[in-house]
């Protein structure tokens, strides 16, 4: 019987801080025990129980994309005990990673079909994920339109800014990105609010079109009604959820939205079924 | 399935010799009320007893219990490693005299558990290893409401073997290759004089016809999910008074839910499984401090809908309670979930109301 309480031993190889407050640090991590890394294999939109011996366990998506080999990364904010801890680790240091857990997005479906990811703040990980994933040269032929929406208070706190200003140069991806404001006039993005940018610069909702959201509550709330007045039906809005975890194999009882549990039937709902389910989250 | 007779002068030898085979669990009295312990070495369970205050779900599912250990010692060469401790003990064991209702129960949450992708080694090891000798229940209480329960005072699907008491006697029904086992562990082979099957299905009528509190469940799985959700008229009342002290969810056999914790002691560290309860409010509460169930009604709604609906729904299992009435007994401010079963059973959304009745 495969014990699911027991994490994979890695090592932390590097860790890059990415915004100017310091509050998000991307860890990058490598599997003491290389075998390990196939058993991690993952999909975008899936993530892991971080563990720290003698602190805990913290529930965060996987940063990196499958498409990477040989590491795996996750973005950590500093709020909690164990996200406050790791932001004091070192590279070097040896702690473990429970997983893959949870569902992905629905890349099945998503084949042959127009991609929009719409992210704001520090939500924007297993998005970071998706869009590697994507741009991947075998898989990139397995879908039509890739438009991204990305958006922060400032620029020193937007995530992955090397990778943006390199997507921001691809013609194979439709990339806008956004802050709430910014005094600086050389500046050469948009300025505004995700919802405000979406609804200049997001492509209609066609049956052919799906749309990927992730990003603080403020942000989904008004979010959402500019996808309906882009034609976006509800079971082409795909949200990722997040809710208070331990066990993150669906057994401790805490992270239901009704008879869901976020940690095994999700955390990845399509916008249809959340309005079947309890506002819980 | 056979019936054997056991006189209860050869009882207490036998338990005697099921101690080469088995630890035994049992019912034993601690100042005022019973609790299911490990019997020590001649101590007899108390089978006088009517039912133990806590359910006896950590016979199976301790309420405090190590998963994993590691050395915080640098110079160890599994430092930081995160393994299972060594000292697990999976012998066998008996839990002797539990009560059907409560033998149920393990099946119940057998599901959570026990599923196609993630097993519960703990759970089901413990489970595995433990034979089931249950005693069948003539006396219910006022509070118990099985037989509406998908449970009763004689079931025995979830027994190795059922006694049933006869005074002088047991009846014992031997269910299981279990249970066989353990008859013959303890010398337990004399057969049942004709009869008996017939003796134990009168008893088992007569304790069924002496439940006299009852659920209705028939229209809980037709009901929408979210027409109970916001059925206000349910959730008010028992959430005014509830207090969220968690009694309900710490003596119910059916509760599950659990937190993991950290601790260190010296140069190890422990990660510990505990009991935990969905009336309280950090068992959500997010690092931001965002509570997606903030209120004392949110919490209340959790635990009913949770046994009632959800259960109902995710499982196709029938309800997430057996009917042993401890949560009414124990309730320090009389919240009943018979009165509530019922009022869920009874919603009408139309006009948003419900039946009322007296338990």
């Amino acid at each position: 019987m495969e014990n699911p309480y027991i994490p994979y031993p890695v090592r932390i190889d590097e860790i890059k801080t990415e915004t100017e407050d310091k509050s998000l640090k991307t860890f990058k991590f490598v599997f003491l025990n290389p075998e390990d890394e196939e058993k991690f294999a993952y999909k975008a939109g899936q993530f892991a129980e971080l563990s720290v011996p003698g602190l805990g366990e913290i529930p965060i998506g996987i940063a990196s994309s499958p498409t990477e080999k040989g590491f795996v990364k996750f973005t950590i904010f500093k709020t909690g005990k164990v996200t406050s801890y790791m932001h004091s680790m070192k590279e070097g240091d040896i702690m473990g990673i429970r997983g893959p857990l949870g569902n992905w997005y629905p890349w099945e479906t998503l084949e042959g079909k127009n991609v929009v990811i719409i992210g704001g703040g520090f939500a924007f990980t297993t998005l970071r994920s998706s869009i590697i994933y994507m741009l991947e040269p075998e898989n990139r032929k397995k879908f039509k339109d890739i438009n991204v929406i990305y958006g922060a208070r400032s620029p020193g706190m937007l995530l992955y800014k090397d990778e943006l200003e390199a997507w921001a140069q691809r013609d194979d991806l439709n990339m806008n990105i956004t802050v709430d404001s910014c005094d600086d006039p050389d500046w050469p993005h948009h300025t505004g609010f995700v919802p405000t940018i979406t609804e200049q610069e997001g492509p209609s909702g066609t049956d052919d079109t799906y749309a990927i959201v992730c990003g603080p509550p403020i942000m989904i709330k008004f979010t959402q009604p500019v996808l309906d007045k882009l034609g976006y039906t509800e079971d082409r809005i795909i949200m990722s959820l997040e809710n208070r975890m331990k066990c993150g194999i669906g057994m401790c009882g805490r992270c239901n939205i009704g008879k869901e549990l976020v940690c095994k039937d999700g955390p990845v709902f399509t916008l249809q079924q959340l309005n079947q389910t309890p506002k819980e989250y | 399935m056979r019936v054997i007779r056991i006189d209860k002068s050869d009882w207490d030898a036998g338990v005697e010799k099921l101690r080469d085979t088995y630890r035994l669990i049992g019912p034993v009295k601690e100042k005022f009320y019973h609790t299911f312990a490990a019997l020590e070495a001649g101590q007899i369970p108390d089978m006088e007893y009517v039912n133990s205050r806590i359910s006896p779900k950590y016979a199976i599912y301790p309420q405090s219990e190590i998963i994993l250990s590691c050395s915080l010692n640098e110079d160890d060469e599994d430092y930081k490693i995160y393994h299972e401790p060594e000292d697990k003990n999976y012998e066998q064991k008996a839990v002797l005299g539990i009560r059907p209702c409560d033998a149920d129960s393990f099946e119940l949450v057998r599901v959570n558990f026990d599923t196609e992708e993630y097993k519960d080694p703990y759970w089901l090891r413990a489970y595995e290893s433990t034979t089931f000798v249950g005693l069948a229940c003539d006396s219910p209480c006022p509070t118990c409401f099985c037989t509406s329960a998908g449970s009763g005072p004689y079931s025995d699907k979830n027994l190795d073997i059922m006694l049933v008491d006869k005074q002088d006697h047991y009846l014992a029904e031997i269910i299981t290759e279990k249970g066989e086992k353990l008859a013959k562990a303890a010398g337990w082979q004399t057969e049942a004089e004709e009869g008996a099957t017939d003796a134990i299905d009168k008893s088992r009528a007569d304790a069924e016809s002496k439940i006299k509190s009852s659920v209705g469940t028939e229209n809980l799985a037709k009901q929408s999910l979210l027409d109970l959700y916001e059925a206000t008229v349910i959730w008010e009342k028992p959430a005014f008074a509830c207090i969220n002290c968690g009694t309900c969810t710490y003596a119910c056999p059916t509760c599950w839910c659990f937190d993991i914790q950290d601790e260190v002691h010296g140069k190890e560290s422990f990660r510990i499984r505990n009991w935990d309860s969905c009336m309280y409010p950090i068992f959500t509460t997010h690092a931001s401090g965002h509570n997606p169930r903030g209120t004392k009604l949110d919490r209340v709604r959790q635990r009913f809908m949770h046994k009632l609906k959800y259960y109902v729904d995710k499982y196709e299992n029938g309800i997430q309670c057996t009917g042993c009435g401890r949560c009414v007994s124990l309730c320090p401010v009389n919240i009943d979930i018979r009165g509530i079963c019922n009022m869920m059973n009874s919603y009408d959304p139309e006009s948003c109301t419900c039946e009322v009745t007296a338990s």
